[in-house]
């Protein structure tokens, strides 16, 4: 079974969420996401100042295996990106909750963060599809 | 995945925390942790696979020989010494491949034939069909295990395992107890294929983990054959393409012209004609991945498409096999990956050579016999 912090927020679409003191939220795949797609080769994240809407494909993670779309779990503006993961993409595979966070966003709407999941609504979505 | 068929070899693969996924109607290991470190284990030492899926079909006959004369275009003749192992395709009249095999020379009228898992059922139904008027029966050895041990130490470690063996020359097998041993692969290392009574399997299987080899699945199969530049039937070339358009002329004994292998014809036919199509090998500009089904352009015109495509990790870029019209211009070759255009070089095939330093390299290489 795979590591699901309690702090972290996630969407169903296997990106985890986590609000930074200065209100913006960064952004990452899960755990179980980079099980699922094995070794990292390539990765492509959205650059600084770009707005985005919720549900918005933002970025492309890819493995050996597959590419991999990520979505804008909500709507907001980027402020961020991480150019370590571009250089190294086993990041995602080795630390996927800390050093392979992908991007940073200032939400429009501090309260669309209500409408994600918690870790144990995560985890029963991840039960759910295995 | 429980109508799957399970090798011998799947209690290991569990045990072992083998991501398992279904594959041409088998339970199959990908990968045990890192697909890519599986790679560099084949590269820079020695790496494990179970094959069992595989199907192995012995043939047995007085007109074994030139039954398989006849159903392959590729020449038994070549393998009148006992021993010996033969690359081929498979062709239907119009020369379109079937599959793509191993066909090893046991001993007189005896032969044993090794066919993509995914292609077997279909491979029995059209030797089925080509077998009147010969006195040629088959068996198909669901009651043999195979393993690759693949990589520059493969043959140390099994001389380790089995000192008394007299490791065979590449492209030839030996018995060894209930074992056949061959020098063969599809990563473009040295090594061995070794096909094992099925409960004897897991131990064969331990005794090479236990010497230091690195256990690897069918990711990491698949970057080492690419990088190899070794075609994948069903992807690199089917019943739609011949062997003249995917790479695989030189599998096609032409001589003696008298033997009328089944395709044959059509092939002729073709060559004549000229040849529309042709097998590259391409290398991707910057970052990125390439895929099988990426569609290739010079300027606005479409030239072809990627059959296979991936990161290798060898050479840490992006690589692939693509089928383009015959003398496209090289020159501002670009991929469609995700609705943007991005250069691809054309490279020599193969991408990889073998890794030097192995116990074989006084052996002259036979890769195309």
């Amino acid at each position: 079974m795979s590591t699901i912090p309690a702090e972290l927020k996630y969407s169903k679409e296997h990106e985890w969420i986590q609000p930074q003191a200065d209100g913006t939220v960064r952004i990452g795949i899960t755990e179980h996401a980079q099980g699922l797609l094995g070794d990292m080769v390539f990765v492509e994240l959205p650059e600084s100042g770009r707005q985005l809407a919720t549900g918005e494909e933002c970025a492309v993670v890819e493995s050996v295996k597959a590419a991999s779309d990520v979505y804008a779990p909500i709507a907001g503006e980027v402020v961020e990106s991480n150019d370590a993961v571009v250089d190294a993409p086993e990041l995602l595979n080795s630390d996927p909750f800390g050093d392979g966070w992908l991007f940073v966003m200032r939400p429009d709407d501090p309260s669309e963060l209500d409408g994600l999941l918690d870790a144990d609504g995560y985890a029963a979505l991840v039960a759910e599809e295995s | 995945m429980s109508d799957l068929r399970q090798t011998p070899l799947l209690a290991e693969h569990q045990a072992l925390g083998a991501r398992m996924v279904p594959f041409s109607g088998w339970v199959m290991p990908l990968h045990y942790g890192s697909q890519i470190d599986e790679h560099h284990a084949v590269r820079r030492d020695s790496g494990l696979f179970d094959v069992s899926h595989m199907a192995l079909v012995d043939l047995r006959g007085a007109d074994a020989r030139r039954w398989l004369q006849s159903l392959l275009a590729n020449d038994v003749a070549r393998i009148d010494d006992p021993g010996r192992a033969l690359y081929s395709c498979m062709l239907d009249e119009d020369g379109g491949v079937i599959d793509d095999l191993i066909v090893y020379h046991l001993g007189q009228d005896h032969y044993r034939l090794v066919l993509n898992a995914g292609n077997r059922e279909a491979d029995l139904a059209w030797m089925a069909q080509q077998q009147a008027g010969h006195d040629v029966t088959w068996q198909v050895r669901d009651d043999l295990a195979l393993l690759a041990l693949q990589g520059p130490q493969a043959l140390a470690r099994l001389t380790t395992l089995w000192p008394e063996l007299a490791l065979p020359g590449r492209f030839r097998g030996v018995s060894h107890g209930e074992r056949f041993i061959a020098r063969t692969g599809y990563t473009g290392e040295d090594g061995s294929e070794i096909a094992v009574p099925a409960a004897q399997a897991a131990e064969l299987w331990r005794a090479l983990l236990a010497l230091g080899v690195q256990p690897c699945g069918l990711g990491a199969r698949d970057t080492l054959r690419l990088e190899a530049g070794l075609n994948l039937h069903g992807h690199d070339m089917d019943r739609s393409t011949t062997p003249l358009e995917s790479g695989l002329g030189w599998t096609v004994a032409w001589q003696p012209e008298t033997r009328d292998f089944i395709g044959r014809a059509a092939l002729v036919a073709q060559r004549e004609a000229g040849v529309a199509r042709q097998r590259i090998g391409v290398r991707l500009q910057g970052r990125g991945v390439l895929r099988e089904g990426q569609p290739l352009f010079v300027g606005e015109q479409a030239v072809g498409q990627l059959t296979s495509g991936g990161f290798a990790p060898t050479l840490g870029c992006a690589i692939g096999l693509a089928r383009v019209e015959r003398g496209v211009a090289t020159q501002g070759l670009e991929v469609e990956i995700r609705g943007r255009r991005q250069a691809v070089d054309v490279v020599e095939i193969p991408f990889v050579r073998p890794t030097q330093g192995s116990a074989s390299e006084q052996v002259k290489p036979s890769s195309k016999e």
